[in-house]
Order: structure tokens, then sequence, then C-alpha cells
């Protein structure tokens, strides 16, 4: 093999000094041409023991008072919403603003933009682990938390809007005294309840596994024994044994597998709750892959917003580096496009079908009494993400954060088109109506967002919020390991 | 019966690669190797076969499926047939998507347990540790002393022909 006279620190770079170019060594190449190699995934001239310290810093000492601010803060959310969820309990669902003919409201819209939200972690996760994009590994952890999260925000809701949630036990399919009486399995709600179960149990298992080496690592590193005993009692001893790392690899890969088809279906079954039904600007075969894609894009709003955080509050700037960022936004700028695709699709189809209904309905998203929230959501979702045309934009962390929340306003007022401009125009004239939200809806949207970032800075708080093991994997072995490079080269054996 | 190994800690991957691979071609009997990530080609130095977890994928899913679709089936079409807005009772088509969750669920937590079962590992099980910083950045090698015509010495030189960091001999209670 040819050795290249390549220095081992070429790579050795600080987050400020990426450009997100490949380095080009000049004359390093083969037969004398330049070599390009990729800029280093964690910068800061890192070595593997560094990692473990600078993951598990945060959990090991006392949190910061940024912490306790943001936890203070995300805590009275999660407030907002027991109180919420007490008096919806106390008082029934007249305290909403649903109403006849509007009679999926805010829950419906929170669920679907939970849901939503929760895909890009799965993506992240898996389909760019199927695709071999090793800049996953930097982020992954904690987008897959965020799946788990997002999730639960999500579960609530379906749960809550069926007025009796009491008797939400019905839902599932078990042996009964009412018959027994089984679930309707034609129904999209029932499809419902195994995607958002199936989702959140195999996100959980999935992002466990990948926990595995990670608690080790910290269990390893703990020094307070009752510390010790509880992440070895979570780490289920590992040891880093190489029989165990190849069915673990094994593992992972069947589930990236099956969780890349998941993802898929889980919006597309959430996309279904509408699709079979028989309103206009609902009953489309577009949903589905209209519907997964929003779902992707608001997903890695979100990433990007949560991401943006953990470079400034943790200091991850080193794993989470200006090059993810920017490959967050090029994803962001794609989806937006595909999304802006599907309005404009349903538009033409609206008036190619014919359909007087589907047409009206259509005129008023965009004209009528709802048209500021159409406006709101195309510009948001379509038009402003367009800035990462230009790299200096993607490579902004200020406007990379502005857009990220832009786009999640934008996610939040899609559905909040979908549900409501579709009901509030009957098919009767005498049916029509309106549809406002109230205090208490409110105080439900900002209560989620409370119980998620309790969940989240709890994670950050306790958990290696970056794949440690998978981030080592990725190092360049000459800058990462403990010892200097040698002179010599490989041994040969005799 | 406690068991005589030989440890070689290194701190890059290629050389316990080459160590594993060297040890393997003389014939030692190879315990383990630790490393701190994923360590591609280690399995086929060691001379392992590849994991067979997929096939618990791949049947337990195919077990999953089956029986929701044979569940939905009995449950709307011979249990208790409802009539909702007349459409048959085994719609098959309508059957898809909870067939397909169910299939991935099976099929995914299926495969969790089996890993945790090949690999040995379990909530509260207190981890065997060959070396302190297997979780941290060295690469063990453990090797058995159990062939007597290979000497001690022998083993120790080709770990430390390896650029190992450090070679202890010493008896494990078990394999960690």
């Amino acid at each position: 093999m040819t050795r290249h006279n390549v220095s081992p620190y070429a790579t050795v770079m600080d987050d400020s000094q990426l450009t997100g170019r490949p380095i080009v060594l000049a004359g390093a190449g083969p037969y004398g041409g330049d070599l390009e190699i990729d800029e280093p995934l964690v910068t800061g001239g890192k070595k593997w023991t560094d990692v473990d310290r600078d993951i598990c810093m945060h959990a090991e000492q006392f949190p910061t008072k940024k912490w306790w601010i943001a936890f203070s803060v995300a805590l009275t959310g999660l407030g907002v919403l027991v109180f919420a969820l007490i008096t919806l309990f106390y008082s029934g669902m007249g305290i909403l603003g649903v109403n006849h003919p509007v009679g999926w409201g805010s829950f419906i819209i929170n669920f679907v933009f939970w849901i939503g939200i929760g895909h890009a972690g799965t993506l992240i996760s898996a389909v760019l682990f199927l695709f071999r994009q090793q800049w996953r590994t930097g982020i992954n952890r904690a987008a897959e938390a965020m799946t788990l999260f997002a999730v639960a925000c999500a579960g609530i809701f379906p749960v809550i809007h069926l007025g009796r949630p009491w008797f939400a036990y019905w839902l599932v399919p078990y042996p009964n005294a009412r018959g027994p009486l089984w679930v309707n399995f034609n129904s999209p709600l029932a499809w419902d309840i195994f995607a958002i179960s199936t989702y959140g149990l195999v996100s959980l298992v999935f992002w466990y596994i990948g926990l595995l080496p990670d608690l080790a690592t910290m269990r390893d590193r703990a020094t307070h024994p009752w510390r010790k005993a509880i992440y070895n009692a979570m780490s289920f001893g590992w040891n880093g044994s190489s029989r165990a790392w190849r069915h673990y690899e094994s593992a992972y890969m069947v589930l990236a597998a099956l969780a890349t088809p998941l993802v898929f279906s889980v919006h597309t079954i959430v996309s279904f709750d509408f699709a079979t039904s028989v309103m206009p600007g609902w009953h489309t075969t577009i949903f589905p892959p209209y519907f997964v894609i929003g779902a992707i894009f608001s997903g890695f709003a979100m990433v990007i917003t949560l991401m943006t955080f953990m470079r400034g509050y943790f200091g991850m700037k080193n794993y989470i580096t200006l090059n993810h960022m920017e490959s967050m936004a090029k994803i962001l700028m794609l989806t937006g496009m595909l999304v802006g695709f599907a309005y404009s699709t349903e538009f033409f189809m609206a008036w190619y079908s014919g359909s007087e209904w589907e047409g009206f309905v259509f005129k008023n998203r965009a004209f009528g009494p709802y048209g500021w929230a159409y406006a709101i959501m195309f510009t948001c979702n379509a038009i402003i993400p367009q800035v990462f045309w230009f790299k200096s934009m993607r490579r902004n962390t200020l406007v990379l954060f502005i857009v990220s929340i832009l786009v999640n306003v934008g996610m939040w007022f899609e559905r909040y088109v979908i549900v409501v401009t579709s009901l509030h125009r009957d098919f009767l004239p005498s049916s029509w109506g309106m549809y406002a939200l109230t205090a208490w809806d409110y105080a439900f949207l900002i209560g989620s967002f409370g119980l998620f970032f309790t969940l989240f800075l709890l994670f950050v708080r306790f958990l290696p919020v970056v794949a440690i093991s998978e981030v080592k994997g990725v190092m360049d072995p000459k800058v990462a390991r403990s010892i200097p490079p040698r002179a010599s080269a490989a041994p040969q054996e005799a | 019966m406690a068991i005589r190994g030989i440890l070689g800690s290194f701190a890059r991957e290629e050389d316990v690669v080459a160590a594993t691979e060297a040890a393997r071609e003389r014939g030692l009997t190879i315990l383990d190797v630790y490393t701190p990530y994923a360590v591609h080609g280690l399995d086929r130095a060691m001379g392992l076969e590849p994991s067979r977890l997929p096939w618990v994928c791949f049947l337990l899913g195919l077990a999953g499926a089956g029986l929701k679709v044979w569940f939905e089936y009995w449950a709307s079409a011979v249990s208790w047939p409802v009539n909702v807005g007349g459409k048959p009772w085994n719609s098959l088509p309508a059957f898809v998507p909870i067939t397909f969750e169910v299939m991935v669920l099976f099929a995914g937590v299926s495969t969790v347990v089996a890993f945790l079962w090949v690999a040995g590992l379990r909530p509260w099980r207190r981890a065997r540790l060959p070396h302190p910083a297997v979780t941290d950045d060295r690469f063990v090698l453990l090797l058995a002393v159990t062939n007597a015509a290979i000497p001690v010495g022998s083993i120790t030189q080709l770990l430390a022909l390896h650029h190992a960091l450090e070679i202890q001999e010493r008896d494990f209670e078990e394999v960690p």
C-alpha cells in the first residue's frame, strides 16, 4: 500500500475554521495528484478520552444556572398542562374552541404537529444510518430523544380528544365483557393506536440499544457508588466485548431497516385519518407523502432549534459543528420545497379534478376568512427556507435558528389550515361556522411545549447527549488516540 | 474454574486487529476483544460467524404479521361480525396498516430481546471489565493460555510485536 505523506494533524480544526468544503492536500494523492479529504466531524483536535469527558460532563457536575433557568421555565409550562388537563376533566370539552361544524380543533392540530416533530429523529437515526451519512453521529442521540418526547406529547392529544379519556383503553382490542366487542379494524382511528404505540415503542428500544455503550462509559467514569450502581443497572453489564458488538451492529442495522418504513407508515396513517374521510380538501391521494415530507420538514426545524441550544448553552460546538448545521439546513430547504410543491399540487388538482367542492375549499383556504393562516403557512414553509440557497445563510446560526422557529410556526399553521378550513365551510351554507382558539386551547399548546422541554432538559442532565461510541468510530484515529503517531509502518508478521 | 489468560491492551484499532489475526493464525484461543466502539473487521479477524439476529427479526416479523391478519379476520368476520356501512367483514385491504405496524412491533422488539439474550446483557448485571479503559480509549485482546505447546513467552512476544501498551498474565473467574 502506498503511504501518503499526509500530516496526521491535517484534520485538526476548530469549529470556526470549518468551511463546509473538502480539505485539499496538494500533491498528496495517488500518482502525485491532489488529495481531497473531508473536514473532520469532530473539531478541536479531540481525543477519544476527551469525548467521554466533554459529553458526560453535563451529567456529572451540578447543573448550571442556565439549566435551572431553562428547567424552571419548562416546568412552569408543564404545570400549565397539568392545570389545563385537570380543568378539562373537571369541566368537560366545553372549555375548548371546538364547535359545530369545526369538531376537530387544536387537539388534532397539536397531535399531528408533535407526531411530525418526532419524525426527524427517526430519519436521522435510521434513514441517514442506512445511507451511511456519518455526520448523523453528532446529532442522532438528541434527535432520537426528541422523537420520544414528541411522541409523548402527541400521545396525550388524541386521548383527551376522545372526550371521555377514561375509556381510552377501549381502543385496544382485548377480550372484554362487552361481547367481546372488538375494535373496528377498518377505522383509521384504530390504525392510529397501533401506529403511534408501535412507533413509540420501537423508537424507545432503538434509542436504548444505542445508549448501552455510552451508559457503560458513564458507569466506568462514575466515582460515587450510587451513581455507579444506577448506571450499572442501566448499562446491562455492557463491557465492549466484540462478541456483543457484532450482535449490536446487526441489531442496529435491522432496527434501522425496520424504523425506516415505520416512520413513513406512521405519518401515512395519521394522514389516513383525514384522507379516508369524504371532506373536500382532505379526501386526496397526495396526503400520505405530503404529510410525511411535512413531518420531516418540521422535525428537522425542531432539531435545528435544539442543536442551536446545545451548541450555545451546553458547549457542544466541537461535536455539533457548523457543517452539521449546514447539512440540516440543506435538508430543511429540500423538504421545504417539497412541501411547497405539495401545496401547489393540491391547488392544481382542485382545479383539474373539476370538482366544485374541491375547488371551493381551496379558493376558500387561500382567500377566505382563514387566508391569513394560509399566508403564514405558505410564507414560513415554502418561501423563507429558500434563504438556504446561500452558503453564508446555511452557516449562520442566528439565521438558522430564526428560520427553524418560523418553520415550526408555519408547520403548526399548516395543520391549522388543513383541519379548520375544510370543516368551517360545511356542505350546506346554513351550517357554516368559524373556529377560534380559547385560552384553554393555548394552555394545552404551551403546556405541551412545557412537557417536551422538561423531558428534554432532564435528558440533557442525566444521559449522554451525543452518541459517544458512534462519534468515536467516525473520528480520525490519528488525532483521537491517546499516543502520538509512530514513524514506522504497520507491523509485518513474519 | 479459573481461566488463565493473557491480556494485551492497545491504543490503536489497527494494532488490535492485526494482533487478533496473528493470534488466530497461530492457533491461540481468543477469549474476546474489547473495544470502545464497534471496530469493523474485528469479527472476521476473530473468526466469528455473522450474527443471526436478522433471522430472528424476519421470523418474528412474519409471525407477528400472520397472527395479526388472522386475529383481525377472526375478530371482524367470525367472533362478532359488525356491519359498518355495508363493508365486507373480511375487508383485507383495510387490515394492511395494522398488520404492517404489528409486524414491525414484533420484529423490532424481538430483535432487541434476542440481542440482549445473545450478548448476555440484562438489567443489573454487574459489568466485568478486563481493563478499566475499554469503554474509554483502549482496545484489549484477551487470549487464553490453554495450549501447552505454545509457551506463554511467545504469546507475550506476539502482543509486544503488535505494540501492546500493557501485557498482563492473570486468572479470570470467567470470561468477562
